[in-house]
């Protein structure tokens, strides 16, 4: 390497380690140190409020409706899309893509009005005395929506790669159409499915503006934990939103070391 | 006779049938699913727009405040993925090609963005760079924290579609461009950036199509006055003072542009899919490692 080459190089690394320090790094351990600067009793006070263990319950609610509901569609999709090719397939992956390009807010106000007072559900939902906007229903959906595509676009991938071989031979041996999916392709794309729950997990954890158009954010019943965290910064509660962000930073950062470690067994 | 032709037919195909039922029913709840979830909101949301006809939508479009905000959302997030293309490309480098010590951990750091809640990410950048900044700098509720805050958000996708390109390029173009004399620069400028360009372009789409719609991280860091609102934050307020059709009329703009930023992102992948060498760009912000890598 000349000394031209190495100065360049000293130049790339100063620029790309400091961007992503000043940019990532610095602001993650400020609100570490913001939250525990005066020990731990005032974060944990904020969490454990009532209106925070709610909005934590909810939180967990979401993601355990959310997750699974997703999880089926995106393995059973999937298969379809790569070992079907039905007619209309890229339609289909055209719609998935969706809500990666759509604003959460916009996706928020699409249930509002196919849901709220003036939506086309309106008078069949308030006859039937069912409450979709401002309470659970409606925070799923939202939740759900966000989350459609991480399950399959993860999933198409890995069940190109691994190829029918394997599948045709347990056919071929007698195999039932349950036997090959549990047995052979199941156990092949774990590791990407489980590479897509993770972050369908993280969006649905973390999902902000579409819950928070449909949700009115009512503490103590319609608020998430990020929710939960706007409205303690709006009424100068800095402990409580803190706390609460610190817990989410934190499930953030197992989310990262959960990618980690499924990238790693897959590649092995 | 007939039955060879079925098979022949159906050889392609062989593998894995959805278990217990059909191609035809598994499309069906597909189909139904993806309605019921996304398509159904979304007409309804087109529907309101239009509910009183072209000349509203067009009005509400084009009110100063409404037009306002897209101007600021078009324009930051341009800035947003030129800086990220540089950034995005320089870091991308770093992590293949050079060795530092806790390269792993900037590695994995880099998709923080993508796992942090946006709310989260408003509040930090708030505690940095607004009012009570250690460092004395205060940006917040300016145009310069939408960009920022942008940054935070969309630091990943450049880097992500750029680093399998740079792992799969062959080293001997770089090494013969470079025994015959050519300088570093030159060789980045014939040889590297060109096999780059697709990942570059696609993370850069993807960037731009994320950056468009971002609302939580730039809610509280930007916030809502009139200089600093970008789109999803007047959406937002245009349905808290209950005007839907103007709401829903800036969506489907914004809508469109996204739609736009996909189509562009797919153009690359065929694009780059015909030039074989290079890896299939993934539409994914979170590739999976080996993604498009394996045999096709």
């Amino acid at each position: 390497m000349t000394a031209s080459g190495t100065t360049s190089r000293w130049g790339l690394r100063v620029a790309g380690l400091g961007y992503i320090a000043l940019l990532l790094l610095a602001p993650l351990v400020l609100i570490f140190y913001k939250t525990f600067e005066h020990g731990l009793a005032p974060p944990l006070d904020a969490i454990t409020s009532p209106d925070g263990l709610h909005a934590l319950k909810l939180t967990l609610i979401m993601v355990a409706i959310a997750v699974p509901l997703n999880t089926v569609f995106g393995i059973g999709c999937a298969l379809l899309l790569v070992r079907h090719r039905i007619r209309g397939s890229a339609l289909v992956d055209a719609v998935i893509n969706l809500p990666f390009a759509i604003s959460p807010v916009v996706i928020g106000l699409s249930l509002f009005l196919l849901y709220g007072t003036t939506g086309w559900f309106e008078p069949g939902l308030s006859e039937a005395g069912i409450e979709i906007l401002f309470s659970v229903p409606g925070m799923v959906l939202a939740s759900i929506f966000v989350s459609l595509p991480f399950v399959v676009r993860e999933t198409v991938p890995v069940l190109q790669e691994i190829g029918t071989e394997q599948e045709q031979a347990a056919e071929t041996l007698g195999a039932n159409a349950w036997q090959v999916f549990w047995r052979i392709t199941l156990p092949s794309i774990r590791w990407g499915v489980a590479y897509g729950v993770v972050l369908t997990t993280a969006r649905v954890l973390g999902e902000f503006g579409a819950v928070s158009v449909v949700s009115g954010s009512i503490s103590g019943q319609t608020q998430t934990l990020p929710l939960f965290v706007e409205k303690q910064y709006e009424n100068f509660n800095l402990p409580g939103a803190f706390g609460a962000s610190v817990l989410l930073a934190l499930l953030a950062l197992s989310t990262l070391l959960a990618m980690n470690f499924l990238k790693r067994k897959e590649d092995a | 006779m007939e039955a060879a032709t079925v098979s022949r037919r159906s050889a392609p195909r062989a593998g894995l049938r959805l278990p217990g039922l059909g191609a035809g029913l598994g499309r069906g709840l597909v189909v139904l699913y993806l309605s019921l979830i996304v398509l159904l909101p979304l007409a309804a949301l087109t529907d309101q727009s239009l509910s009183h006809g072209l000349s509203t939508f067009w009005e509400q479009v084009t009110s100063p405040q409404a037009l306002r905000s897209l101007k600021l959302t078009i324009g930051a997030s341009l800035i947003v993925v030129l800086i990220n293309a540089v950034f995005g490309t320089i870091i991308a480098w770093l992590l293949v090609r050079d060795q530092f010590p806790g390269k792993a951990v900037v590695n994995a750091v880099i998709d923080l963005p993508f796992a942090l809640p946006t709310i989260v990410a408003s509040l930090i950048l708030i505690q940095l760079w607004g009012s009570k900044s250690p460092v004395g700098i205060d940006i917040a509720l300016s145009q310069t924290a939408v960009v920022v805050a942008l940054l935070f958000v969309t630091l990943p996708f450049v880097i992500r579609s750029v680093q399998p390109l740079l792992i799969e390029m062959d080293r001997e173009m770089e090494e013969a461009a470079a025994s015959l004399g050519a300088s570093g620069l030159t060789i980045f400028r014939r040889i590297i950036f060109p096999n780059l360009l697709p990942g570059i372009g696609a993370g850069v789409a993807l960037a731009f199509a994320r950056a468009l719609g971002e609302y939580g991280s730039v809610l509280l860091f930007a916030g809502g006055l009139p200089d600093t609102q970008v789109s999803s934050v007047f959406i937002r307020q245009q349905i808290e003072s209950g005007n839907d059709t103007g709401a829903a009329a800036v969506s489907v703009v914004l809508l469109l542009c996204s739609l736009l930023c996909l189509f562009g992102v797919s153009l690359i992948q065929r694009w780059s899919g015909r030039h074989e060498r290079s890896t299939k760009v993934q539409m994914t912000p979170m590739p999976f490692e080996g993604d498009g890598e394996g045999p096709r």
